[in-house]
């Protein structure tokens, strides 16, 4: 029933190379978690690997952050099995788990100073103390601590906080580390710079992660592959790329950027092309590779807003995609340009169709001033490729 | 007009209490403490007054610092305060290892018997506080409930003396005092964030260590609260020696009252009381350092 291109796209490739990689580092198999009979994790499993950034992304109530708790060993699954490094977790206290958690309040020792805060963990594996001395100083100099090792945690800023937080997790050595949305307390600027400094770390130590975040920009920027969560589910999974270019269900497609997403019917299926009709849009949407569904079965046409063009004219067919006389009428609408929003790097024109529908267009802004720009309330054509549509039937 | 208002309200909102506390307090411990240093004279009122005038021009102040000197000439005065000092140190430990426990029960107890659980703990207050140590009577005498007890399921063969002793005044002390140890260790143990738990046992922590290094430092303060509100009133404690305590060995409170009522000697009395104040100011002074270094980590 899926949607999944015949083509050789990405999507299928991650799939396979999947399948023919040895078993996950990480192993959680048909794990259920159950709070009465709410269940907040629904029978997922999930091969994470070795030394990769896995990121779970969801809104709230997803059930990512309880997945994370179950790795942690805060909570047990309710059914299912969770292996670690080929160890079956199941009846392990968090306090034997070489696993650590970097929480997202950061959950430092409020009376003890950074130096003490980070040396915690070394103390509870009876350590000497030259040893611990030496770590601390190590990693608090990785994550550039060094000078505040006598503050205490309500003398630093959130950043720095943050800081401690990851340095008090990555001391340990662990296996692997959790993160519960590890960005979320820090402003705009400084999470970006936080993003990149956090995988410069992860590949420094080679520790793999696992990060739960509800941003899904985060997600992209961190991530090697990521889970999409929805409803205790993994609904899709993937690299970054796979799940934005090539997402499974209207859900992800919608969750994950912005889209345009018009309901219609599949009047032509062919092995190398699909026409679909959508009165929603009101025109035939052309796809140039096959889709397995049945004919005449209802499915969603989903097209980000930056693969579409605005122009005055007709658009020109390029040659050799498809037949020029059968695509006049094919993948272009038009309407009356309704609002613009110059975000800086580019503007986003919000174009009304002759069918009603507003179709959000994103326009990367070349120019720094360009006095023939597309303008409001000006009758447009809005075109795409016909390869850029994804096709979805759930 | 506003601004006047605030400024009106902010003076009467401080002025109530200090008012309160100079009128109540600070007269009453300045007649005190002028009686602690005048003569004992046979008269209405029983002291001879600080300050006369001599030929009625000049005004002289008589202080006799001999009450002070006379507490320390008589071992009564001293094996009482250093008895009062373990008894109330001795309750306050008890009150403690007990009132601990189940402070954290309380805590950790969900929201709805949680209220349960606190109404329990205030509920004795309302019975009278004297009817309660008198009902221990009842309870501890030779003939009480629990000798009764102990000797009819053979246990024990002889009752056991536990009226007028150490043992009976430990149970009244810790029995009455024992709310004023868990509400303030209760208050502050259910604002302990439990996610620093589950950190502490994500770094390797058992809970024991857990509960070492992380919630006994972080509930200090209210181990701190909790003992002074135990241990001040305890040191002072009149009414639960009197009744439940040793006739050898009297606790500070009951010197003080004996010393105002039968023997009426108000000046040795007020010395008394005087130094016992001086005594607890040690603690009183703790808690308030205590208290300033929580505020100042609260941000």
């Amino acid at each position: 029933m899926s949607a999944r291109p015949r083509v050789d796209a990405p999507a299928t490739a991650a799939v396979s190379s999947e399948r023919s990689a040895a078993a996950g580092f990480v192993r959680i198999e048909h794990v259920t978690k159950k709070f009465a009979d709410f269940a907040a994790v629904d029978d997922v499993s999930l091969d994470i690997r070795q030394g990769e950034i896995f990121c779970l992304l969801g809104g709230s109530g997803s059930g990512k952050t309880t997945l994370l708790r179950m790795l942690a060993g805060f909570e047990i699954p309710t059914s299912g099995r969770i292996y670690i490094d080929g160890q079956d977790m199941s009846t392990i206290p968090p306090y034997e788990r070489r696993i650590n958690m970097m929480f997202q309040s950061y959950a430092l020792f409020p009376h003890m100073t950074v130096e003490k805060n980070v040396a915690f963990g070394l103390e509870q594996e009876r350590l000497g103390r030259q040893e611990i001395r030496r770590r601390v100083g190590e990693i608090l100099e990785i994550v550039k601590m060094s000078p505040f090792l006598a503050r205490k945690p309500h003398q630093l800023s959130g950043g720095q906080r943050q800081r401690v937080a990851l340095a008090r997790a990555l001391v340990k050595r662990p296996k692997l580390l959790l993160l519960d949305e590890p960005l979320a307390a820090l402003d705009r600027k400084l999470r970006e710079h936080t993003q990149f400094e956090l995988i410069n770390i992860q590949e420094q130590l080679g520790v793999t992660f696992i990060v739960v975040t509800h941003d899904q920009e985060e997600a992209m920027t961190l991530s090697s592959r990521m889970g999409v969560m929805n409803h205790g589910q993994i609904v899709q999974v993937g690299t970054p790329s796979d799940i934005y270019e090539f997402p499974a269900t209207r859900f992800v497609a919608d969750f994950i950027g912005s889209v345009n997403m018009f309901e219609g019917k599949l009047i032509e299926d062919e092995p190398d092309y699909v026409r679909i009709r959508s009165e929603e849009l009101g025109g035939v949407v052309y796809v140039n590779h096959g889709i397995s569904s049945p004919p005449e079965a209802t499915v969603w046409v989903a097209v980000r807003p930056e693969k579409i063009n605005l122009s005055r004219q007709p658009p020109k067919v390029a040659a050799g995609v498809h037949q020029p006389d059968e695509s006049a009428s094919e993948n272009v609408v038009r309407g009356i340009v309704k609002d613009i929003a110059y975000m800086g790097d580019m503007s986003i024109y919000l174009v009304r169709a002759e069918s009603g529908k507003t179709i959000r267009v994103t326009i990367p802004n070349v120019a720094r001033h360009n006095e023939d720009r597309i303008t409001w309330d000006e009758s447009v054509y809005v075109s795409w490729l016909p390869e850029s549509p994804i096709v979805l039937t759930r | 007009m506003a601004r006047f208002s605030t400024r009106v309200g902010r003076r009467v909102v401080l002025g109530i209490p200090s008012a309160w506390l100079i009128l109540l307090f600070l007269i009453p411990f300045i007649i005190v403490l002028k009686i602690s240093f005048s003569e004992i004279q046979l008269s209405m009122p029983p002291y001879a007054p600080l300050l006369q005038w001599v030929d009625g021009k000049l005004l002289t102040v008589k202080l006799n610092f001999g009450n002070y000197a006379f507490l320390f000439t008589d071992a009564l005065y001293i094996s009482s305060y250093l008895y009062s000092l373990k008894v109330a140190a001795v309750s306050t430990l008890f009150c403690l290892l007990l009132g601990y426990p189940m402070a954290y029960a309380i805590a950790r107890s969900n929201p709805t018997s949680r209220n349960v659980l606190l109404m329990l703990i205030v509920l004795p207050f309302w019975t009278s506080f004297l009817l309660r140590v008198y009902a221990w009577i009842g309870l501890l005498k030779n003939n009480g409930v629990i000798n009764n007890v102990l000797l009819s399921i053979g246990l024990i063969h002889q009752p056991l003396t536990m009226l007028q002793t150490d043992f009976a005044v430990y149970i009244g002390i810790v029995y009455s005092y024992l709310p004023f140890m868990i509400l303030p260790l209760y208050a502050n143990l259910e604002k302990h964030d439990l996610t620093l738990i589950e950190a502490a046992a994500d770094l390797g922590a058992t809970p024991f260590t857990a509960f070492r290094r992380i919630t006994l430092p972080q509930s200090l303060p209210g181990i701190i609260a909790g003992s002074l509100l135990v241990f001040i009133p305890a040191v002072g404690e009149y009414v639960i020696p009197s009744l439940l305590g040793r006739t050898d060995q009297l606790m500070i409170g009951r010197v003080l009252s004996d010393e105002f009522f039968e023997n009426r000697d108000w000046p040795i009395a007020s010395s008394v009381a005087i130094f016992m104040l001086l005594l607890l100011v040690v603690p009183i002074m703790l808690f308030q350092h205590s208290e300033r270094r929580t505020l100042e980590a609260g941000k």
